[in-house]
């Protein structure tokens, strides 16, 4: 393979490396196409840039293609737009080569950088939105457009070449040595699974860090992984605009709150907990509430669901100690979407032991959902008087959705006896 | 022994705890929409405002600081593992 840097504008080049037979990425994605880990070279009247630096065991490639652009001691910046390991692996040599360079990280990357390199006496500059560094001639520009998906994560923009380096924003898993967006294969699919897989669960983010960036005269996107978008790169800007869109039409519409509940069950009592608290919830102005069987589904749609409703409740029995499995898969799907905050709840009938509610709240708790009525637990078949504290609790979930809820005023040792089965729920 | 009232905005449940309790070991048993990660006074995923008692509040360390200010944080705003209630009454809520 050749190693040679490639000029995207004067005085800037591609020095990254390539990872063609890369087939899966951090363990949770596959990358059918390899990748690319982008670094780029902006050479200014009064010194040069390093942007990025690639994986550890590609750094001789970026070694070998800086060395064509420029000398270490020319070196007077280096801009960490994201630490994680695949652009910093090769930070620590590269710092050592080039002693006269300063670094600049996000203001909020200080804790990590620290983490990564293991050292306390680092000195960086940090940078937000509005802070730059000179070249001489030409000068970089920091946006600071945190969790993209880091909290660390900056953009670079160059303002007289209108080049954005983006770092894993706008990239994908995707090698081809043409580079170039309008010479390599078709990436579509990559790109879109990229923003699904590592951009979708901060959608927040994404809308914050698309009003700094839309408004930019852009001539090229150049990422951190995958093809450098040079025709029409205000297409990707586009696409991110939709992708950060709700998934479905709202048809509740803006003043209906919408619960979701999700069941199992092998004899149906469960299910009939499930309905009453269906019942209960609708009798409250507002709120939309939903069954739904999770032995008839598949976890993706309903992970679509769960990132547009308000709330959600599982409906479990225990079995074996635990519940049951697809609810734990939907559960643990759920870090594909932002649900923090949203209302989450768990009830189930049960044997003997009934673990599976607290295991559901606990999870919902560390899934940064606010769990604020205790579950419900059912010793097997429910008996009518069990079916109405359902149907109150079904009641008391809508509540608490709609901002409704009495003032309740408890003590810390109330607070610790609390256990699932009690009846605390229902205000006096 | 001393305590204080702490109200958590967002579900409407107030809390008496005895003085020096630290707001996270109160808002993970409550439900409320507080939420953590580092637990450790890291990573600001557990910060929160105080609608009303930071005089009731412990003092921020240097470490809950540092954090803080990382954050962009407001003066309203602090860790949940870090910050101690010392008393009288006190209304926080996610943020
Ligand atoms: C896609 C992705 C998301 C991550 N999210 C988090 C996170 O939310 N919180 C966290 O503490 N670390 C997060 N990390 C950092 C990893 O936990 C960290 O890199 C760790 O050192 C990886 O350990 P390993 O080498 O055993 O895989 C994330 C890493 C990746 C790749
Ligand atoms: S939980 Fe990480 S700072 Fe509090
Ligand atoms: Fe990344
Ligand atoms: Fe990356």
């Amino acid at each position: 393979m050749n190693v040679e840097a490639v000029e995207l504008a004067q005085g800037v080049h591609w020095i990254g490396a390539l990872d063609p037979d890369l087939r899966e990425f951090d363990i949770i994605l596959k990358t059918a196409n390899g990748t690319t880990y982008n670094a780029y070279c902006v050479r200014g009247s009064e010194g040069v840039a390093v942007i990025d630096t690639v994986k550890e065991n590609r750094a001789e490639d970026f070694f070998a293609r800086l060395e064509q652009v420029a000398a270490y001691d020319e070196i007077k910046v280096i801009v960490l737009n994201h630490l994680e390991p695949d652009h910093t692996g090769a930070l620590p040599e590269l710092m050592r080569r080039a002693p006269n360079a300063r670094l600049y990280i996000s203001f909020k990357a200080q804790i990590m950088l620290k983490a990564l390199l293991k050292s306390e006496e680092l000195v960086y500059t940090t940078a937000k939105t509005g802070d730059t560094v000179s070249l001489g001639d030409r000068t970089l520009h920091f946006l600071h457009t945190p969790f993209l998906h880091w909290p660390d994560t900056q953009c670079t923009w160059l303002v007289e070449s209108g080049i954005l380096f983006s770092g894993d924003v706008f990239g994908c898993h995707f090698c081809d040595p043409r580079l170039f967006n309008d010479r390599v294969g078709d990436f579509r699919f990559s790109f879109e699974y990229y923003y699904q897989h590592i951009m979708r669960p901060f959608r927040e983010h994404v809308l914050d860090a698309l009003e700094l960036i839309e408004p930019l005269d852009l001539r090229l996107i150049a990422p951190a992984h995958g093809p450098i978008l040079r025709d029409a790169p205000g297409n990707y800007v586009r696409r991110y605009r939709q992708l950060a869109q709700p998934m479905l039409l709202n048809e509740a519409g803006d003043r209906a709150k919408t619960l979701l509940i999700f069941y199992l069950s092998s004899y149906g009592n469960t299910a009939r907990m499930a309905q009453a608290v269906r019942d209960g919830a609708e009798e409250i102005d507002g709120v939309r509430a939903s069954l739904f069987d999770l032995q008839g589904g598949e976890v993706a749609p309903f992970v679509d669901l769960v990132e547009e409703a308000d709330g959600i409740a599982f409906g479990s029995p225990t079995i074996n100690g635990d519940a049951v499995k697809p609810v734990w898969d939907l559960l643990s799907s759920l870090t594909m979407v932002n649900v923090r905050e949203k209302l989450g709840a768990a009830f189930g009938s049960y044997g003997w032991s009934g673990e599976a509610v607290t295991m559901l709240e606990d999870r919902m708790r560390g899934l940064k959902l606010r769990v604020p009525v205790k579950g419900i637990r059912v010793k097997l078949i429910p008996t009518d008087e069990e079916l109405t504290l359902c149907h109150a609790f079904g009641r008391e979930l809508a509540l608490h959705l709609t901002g409704q809820v009495t003032r309740k005023v408890i003590t810390m040792e109330e607070l610790n006896a609390q256990t699932s089965n009690s009846k605390e729920y229902l205000h006096a | 022994m001393p305590k204080a009232n702490v109200t958590f905005e967002d579900i409407g449940v107030t809390v008496t705890v005895p003085a020096g309790t630290r707001l996270i070991e109160i808002s993970e048993k409550v439900g409320a929409g507080i939420t953590y990660g580092c637990r450790e006074g890291e990573c600001a995923t557990c910060m929160m405002k105080i609608v009303s008692g930071m005089e009731h509040m412990s003092e921020r360390s240097v470490l809950e600081d540092k954090v803080l200010q990382e954050n962009m944080a407001g003066r309203h705003h602090r860790l949940a593992c870090q910050a101690q209630v010392l008393g009288g009454e006190v209304v926080v809520r996610p943020g």
